[in-house]
């Protein structure tokens, strides 16, 4: 009997990971042509939606963050990201809003 | 889930863990915390690119552009796929196929192979056409794809291969530590230490993997795609 | 370590029960790793002491006559890379974390404790690489390393410098990652969150800030090294670099850096003065929480250090702003520890001494740091002896003073001697009015503008009088540090043998005997009473009901 808690639905996990497999080329696929297109701005913006699509998929269902029996470690992830973000946004926002070049 | 009543534990079992279940739990939670670090690690090599792709917008264009997305795409589909192979080597091992967890560990571990392969001939081609930063750099007369009137400025340039080259090259080197993990897990798997009660250095060498993948993910269309449109 | 005068038959604890190099080389006990750290931190200290000796003996006069103003760079660069990453920033934690938090917890050791011997070890060869940058030339970058002079102009040894603190980095990430783990994992059955004594929240906050934040100066001095070997043009602004990038990624690290080195003195703070007012915590959640507090706002301040540096002047207000926030949670706890105080039953210990005069000058310093918050006053004061005051005041004033306290007040648990109580008490009072008299006069200097990292001060020779009361203030502390580094090496010698809980203080640390077995408890304790449950032991004067053999 396996004692350990991965996502413990009534379906087999394979189905899920093969269709997390078949999004995620899907994703690589969409973002090369997403680049190809003339989206001015949203051009970074969509790309980094898709990575973070993928990413978020990899680690709710490769790293079984979503069947995790304790918000713990969900906590642990967000609150990285949370801190990277806060690095990344208040160095723009000193870069942003320099007024001198 | 409560707490085995016989004391006939796994010899993995640590002498200063109450049971089985706490040890598997902090070694999982461990492996979440070292991940944490890395990812404020490479982090700060985003931020530097942030900030200079930023104000190099059009230089930055020029160079992303010479390196070779379609090698980039593939290594993002090999490390996809390797992902894949991890987690069917894992459920392998919950449910005990010995033969197809060790089938899925090589087979991760040549996806390893085959990924810096191709990151190999990527560097050998930056480095034959004199983009590797240096006293040998060199990058001129190459048009910005939005302004194809300008030409981008080589300084420049050469801090987005200076980049490209770090970022890589640490995440390169993360794979190689993981191709080291895997054959650690591949000989401990053959040796048949591995059942669906215990296969927890599975497990965190998985999310180790998974992490290394989730870093391209982001680097591929950040170095690779920045200005692609024509 | 054999105890030749003691008539009593020792009991087995941690230091007898195996002997030999290779026992303590090769160990697992969080409690022995906790002892090679202290001797390792010692040497250290005084390595770092040292700097500070000829820093100060230089700035006797005015002219730079002791020595050259290139030696004099390498002499305030390494006092405080030595002084900030291989002394502050492991001392508490990897002294008196490692041992106590299992104890506290009420586990056998920490979660990963091959990964602890590993720290140490890190730390170990982070260190000899700094001992042999120091003597095959030095650095004189300054401890912060500052670009593009350290990346583009300097002729000394940054890249080995840079190596050792990205090495000893690990060593600290390692620590944070097991204190977390083992907090959230291996706590006995009863000991809930709200049980836990405040020191372990200090330690888990401090965690927090090591895994967050180390490796942000981990992967900046890996493009240090890299920008100074290839010349590639990330902080060159002569290549179209940003020197500024490189104080972005620094200070993001080196902020949180400090909260480091003060959270885990507050908390050791927090057990003394509950201890020797004989009564619980005033507002123990709130003190938990703010320890949280701190470590998260600690991270979104960082440009303060920045000012004058070039940033926007809309980030400098939104850094001002927020500076000001993160003295809130430590104003808090100040309040919290003085209202324990009040209508407590005081004993004036050495511990106690320690602790009371963390509380002044603690405030001291982070009341100055409001000053340097302020973007006005800032102008002034930045890159003066004001600053210098002010981070002295917080780092030796606070963190070095709980670091000692702290010493004490286990020092009996940890070794099982006594140590003697008058010379403490003594050695307490000569370090605070050492203290003071080195560092109150450099916030006086600072105003007055003697700018920092200055070996000679010759157009300002009206200086040169606080300077001498700053000197002659330094020599007292170096006294009263030597002192407590005697007598604690002569009592475990001489030493009275220490009964279990001599302080009759609470937490399942002092329910282990003194000094505790390898294993910390016989059985797993099942804890059942609240922290600082001072008023049961008070009333019937017996301690907590024994939870080992």
């Amino acid at each position: 009997m396996s004692g350990h808690s991965t996502s413990e639905h009534a379906k087999s996990p394979l189905t899920t990971y093969f269709a997390v497999w078949g999004a995620l080329l899907f994703g690589t696929w969409l973002t090369y042509q997403a680049s190809l297109l003339d989206l001015g701005p949203f051009n970074a913006a969509v790309a980094l939606i898709i990575a973070t699509t993928k990413a978020l998929l990899v680690a709710l269902f490769f790293m079984h963050l979503k069947g995790a029996s304790e918000k713990l470690l969900k906590l642990v992830v967000a609150s990285t990201i949370f801190f990277l973000i806060i690095l990344l946004a208040l160095s723009m926002f000193d870069y942003g809003t320099r007024t001198f070049s | 889930m409560a707490a085995p009543t016989t004391h006939a534990h796994n010899p993995a079992l640590l002498h200063h863990f109450a049971t089985e279940e706490q040890q598997r739990n902090s070694a999982s939670f461990g492996m979440w915390i070292f991940l944490a670090t890395e990812v404020m690690f490479f982090g700060g090599l985003f931020c530097a690119y942030l900030i200079y792709r930023r104000w190099y917008f059009g230089d930055f264009g020029a160079a992303s552009t010479s390196i070779n997305a379609k090698l980039g795409g593939a290594n993002t589909a090999v490390l996809i796929c390797s992902s894949l192979t991890v987690v069917l080597a894992i459920w392998a091992a919950q449910t005990s196929r010995r033969a197809l967890m060790i089938g899925m560990l090589i087979l991760t571990m040549l996806f390893g192979l085959t990924f810096l392969g191709i990151k190999g001939i990527e560097y050998n081609d930056k480095f034959e056409e004199h983009h590797v930063p240096g006293a040998s750099f060199s990058f001129e007369h190459v048009a910005i794809p939005s302004h194809p009137d300008q030409y981008a400025n080589p300084q420049h340039a050469q801090i987005f291969f200076a980049l490209y080259f770090i970022m890589t090259g640490l995440h390169a080197l993360h794979m190689v530590v993981g191709l080291g993990i895997f054959s650690w897990l591949l000989w401990a798997a053959w040796k048949g230490r591995f059942t669906p009660q215990y296969h927890t250095p599975l497990e965190i060498g998985g999310l180790y993997w998974h992490f290394v993948d989730i870093v391209w993910i982001y680097l591929f269309p950040l170095l690779y795609l920045i200005d692609r449109h024509k | 370590m054999a105890t030749a005068g003691t008539p009593n038959v020792e009991r087995e604890n941690y230091l007898n029960k195996h002997y030999g190099v290779g026992s303590w080389l090769l160990t697992t006990d969080h409690k022995r790793i906790a002892l090679l750290y202290l001797l390792s931190i010692t040497f250290f200290f005084f390595i770092g002491g040292f700097f500070a000796l000829l820093i100060r003996l230089e700035l006797l006069t005015p002219a730079s006559d002791l020595v050259q103003a290139d030696t004099y760079n390498k002499l305030f660069t390494q006092h405080g890379q030595v002084m900030v990453f291989f002394f502050l920033i492991p001392s508490i934690p990897a002294v008196l974390g490692n041992f106590l938090i299992p104890l506290m917890v009420g586990a056998k050791d920490l979660a990963f404790p091959r990964i602890n011997l590993l720290s140490w070890y890190l730390y170990i060869i982070g260190g000899l690489m700094m001992i042999h940058c120091m003597l095959t030339g030095g650095v004189d970058s300054g401890w912060t390393f500052y670009v593009p002079l350290s990346t583009s102009y300097l002729n000394t040894k940054v890249v080995e410098a840079g190596l050792a603190i990205f090495v000893a980095g690990f060593s600290s990430i390692l620590t944070g990652l097991n204190f977390i783990v083992t907090i959230h994992r291996m706590r006995a059955p009863g000991m809930t969150w709200m049980r836990l004594p405040l020191f372990v929240w200090a330690h888990y906050a401090t965690s927090i800030i090591q895994i967050l934040g180390t490796p942000v100066i981990a992967i900046t001095l890996v493009l240090v090294v890299a920008e100074r070997s290839l010349h590639l043009g990330i902080f060159d602004p002569k290549l179209g670099g940003d020197p500024l990038l490189f104080q972005h990624l620094f200070w993001f690290y080196s902020h949180p850096a400090v909260y480091i080195m003060i959270l885990p003195s507050m908390g050791v703070v927090t057990e003394i003065i509950a201890c020797f007012s004989r009564k619980r915590i005033f507002g123990y959640s709130f003190v938990a929480m703010s320890s949280i507090a701190i470590a998260v706002f600690g991270f979104l301040v960082w440009a303060h250090h920045m000012f004058v540096a070039g940033i926007s002047v809309y980030a400098a207000l939104i850094f001002s702003l927020l500076s000001y926030a993160v003295a809130v949670p430590s104003a808090v706890k100040v309040f919290n520890w003085t209202a324990t105080l009040y209508k407590g039953s005081i004993h004036y210990d050495a511990p106690m001494l320690y602790a009371f005069g963390f509380l002044g000058l603690f405030t001291i310093g982070g009341l100055t740091g409001l000053f340097l918050s302020a973007l006005g006053v800032d102008m002034h004061v930045h890159d003066t002896y004001f600053v210098i005051a002010h981070f002295h005041y917080i780092m030796v004033g606070g963190a070095l003073m709980g670091y000692l306290g702290g010493m004490h007040f286990w020092w009996p648990k940890i070794s099982g001697k006594l140590y003697p109580e008058g010379w403490a008490r003594l050695a307490a009072l000569i370090v605070f009015i050492g203290f003071n008299l080195t560092f109150f006069p450099q916030f006086i200097l600072g105003y007055l503008g003697m700018p920092r990292r200055y070996a000679d001060y010759s157009h300002m020779p009206e200086f040169q009088i606080l300077n001498v009361f700053s000197t002659a203030g330094a020599t007292v502390l170096g006294v009263g540090y030597l002192l407590p580094m005697i007598y604690f090496l002569w009592s475990m010698r001489y030493g009275k043998p220490a009964p279990d809980n001599p302080w009759q203080a609470a937490g399942l640390e002092w329910q282990t005997q003194s000094p505790p077995t390898t294993f910390n408890f016989e059985e797993e304790p099942v804890v059942t009473w609240e922290a600082y449950n001072y008023e049961e032991i008070e009333k019937g004067h017996k301690e907590v009901p024994q939870v080992v053999g």
